[in-house]
């Protein structure tokens, strides 16, 4: 399975969920809370469903609580990915 | 008691996107009734529609809204956004809980809810989206207008069919008497998908013409049903005070309106739309002599017509009153019918016109009503009635009144 890098990421959640007009993702945002990007749970649900489909790691609805950033949500999937 | 006044209005509609580009369409007789477009409709028997033509969603909707709204929400947010901004009302300029929200919605939004079922059943459950949760749902455009604009104060959502779009307004109206100074009303609906299109044929009330010209003609001997359409607008109501203090413009005042439910549909003597009609005039403290224009609801159905027509004549006497229905430049808009109506009935009081109803030549004879067909009628005009019918038993009406002389007056772009 390959890794879920940040770029990827971006990508999925521009299509999961758009883009806040106030917001840069192409800036530095791996420790960005998802919540100041303008990602709420619902966002975060559907970009999680995403990465099932397509890296095959699957989140449940608490990890998916308990992710406040980019790079939380990379580490749980890589490191899940890789387990 | 104050009043409930009309600052703003967002149109999108088949015949327009922008107020004043439907009013001028409107007003010159336009029609927008033509072939589906959004879909194949080849197996079906209903081929026509009134679509909203050359809509981009990127230019009215924000990136972060678009992979969570369904079409016809973005149409109501493109037309909440207009109606907010002609009022210059924002969240700010209210106390924290102090603009409500009343929408009208017949379908919630279908096509959404079509992709993700086919999602759901060619590709499994994983694949449909999180925003199914609420993006089909009737009570969507009340919630992404609020979130969007910032709209803290009481919400409501009304389903009644084509008489929801009053009611709303209605609803908007007891909203600001119990104390809030503004909300924001109307309705836009749009189903022109293959799921939409089979839920409204169940009804047997669509037009099976495939002649635009021919489709849709009420109070006409040939009327045959009606054409589907999408669209609507959204109204800014506020309290008259709050309203004439922050110096808002106003187009006019919803002077009166009531609602009926038909008793049995087996009876057509129990047609609650004279009683509807009655009842809204007396709320604005008039007589029928009061009123200017009626803006038909116009069925398209024999029978309805027949007895909407006896209505207006009860009322007003036989041809004693100019009637109206535009909508059959756009097709019937379902719950978005009523917000367009009253626009439209505003923008007549504004401009001293009556828009004509287009492709009707002449009516019926047996039904005595001076419609007016064929172009704009230059008319005195202070006060309109506005009628709609739901399927099911709906009946709603809406008295507009123009803004009392002296005091601010909505000006033309």
């Amino acid at each position: 399975m390959s890794t879920l890098t940040i770029t990827a990421l971006k990508d999925i959640l521009r299509s999961a969920a758009g883009e806040d007009d106030g917001v840069d993702l192409d800036a530095e945002i791996l420790d960005t809370p998802f919540t100041e990007l303008g990602y709420d749970s619902l966002a975060l649900l559907e970009t999680a469903a995403r990465i099932a489909r397509e890296y095959g790691v699957t989140l449940s609805d608490d990890d998916v609580d308990q992710i406040d950033t980019p790079r939380e949500l990379l580490d749980r999937v890589n490191a899940a990915a890789r387990a | 008691m104050t009043g409930a006044v009309v600052t703003g209005i967002g149109v999108v509609a088949p015949t327009g996107i922008g107020t004043e580009e439907y009013w001028r369409a409107t007003t010159a007789g336009a029609s927008a009734i033509g072939p589906i477009t959004r879909f194949d409709p080849a197996p079906y028997p209903v081929r026509l529609a009134g679509e909203v033509p050359g809509f981009v969603p990127e230019e009215h909707v924000p990136s972060r809204l678009l992979p969570q709204t369904d079409h016809g929400t973005r149409l109501s947010l493109a037309a909440a956004a207009e109606a907010l901004s002609r009022s210059g009302l924002t969240a700010a300029e209210a106390p924290d809980f102090g603009i409500g929200i009343a929408t009208a919605s017949t379908m919630g939004g279908f096509e959404f809810g079509q992709r993700e079922l086919e999602h759901l059943w060619q590709l499994g459950g994983q694949h449909v989206s999180a925003y199914q949760s609420f993006a089909w749902f009737y009570a969507v455009n009340t919630g992404q207008i609020s979130i969007r604009h910032g709209l803290r104060g009481p919400g409501a959502t009304v389903v009644a069919d084509q008489a929801g779009g009053l009611d709303a307004l209605g609803v908007a109206r007891r909203q600001i008497r119990k104390g809030t100074p503004a909300v924001v009303t109307g309705g836009v609906d749009s189903a022109l998908c293959p799921l939409g299109l089979a839920g409204q044929l169940s009804t047997g009330d669509l037009s099976g013409a495939h002649d635009p010209e021919r489709a849709y003609l009420p109070f006409t001997r040939e009327a045959r049903g009606h054409v589907p359409a999408e669209g609507g607008a959204i109204l800014v109501v506020e309290d008259a005070e709050f309203a004439r203090d922050r110096g808002a413009p106003v187009l006019g005042e919803i002077a009166g309106y009531a609602a009926t439910f038909d008793p049995d549909p087996r009876d057509p003597a129990a047609d609650g739309l004279p009683r509807a009609a009655r009842q809204a005039i007396a709320d604005a403290g008039l007589e029928p002599g009061d009123v200017d224009v009626v803006f038909a609801d116009a069925a398209g159905r024999a029978g309805a017509d027949r007895r909407e027509a006896a209505a207006i004549t009860a009322l007003f006497g036989a041809g004693g009153i100019p009637v109206t229905a535009p909508k059959t430049g756009t097709g019937r808009l379902y719950a978005g019918a009523g917000g367009l109506d009253t626009a439209a009935a505003l923008l007549s009081l504004r401009d001293q016109s009556i828009p004509p109803t287009v492709h009707v030549d002449a009516t019926d004879p047996a039904q005595e009503i001076d419609l007016v067909v064929g172009r704009a009628r230059p008319a005195a005009l202070s006060t309109a009635l506005v009628l709609a019918r739901g399927r099911g038993g709906f009946n709603a009406a809406l008295v507009v009144r123009a803004p009392l002389p002296g005091k601010p007056v909505h000006t033309k772009e």
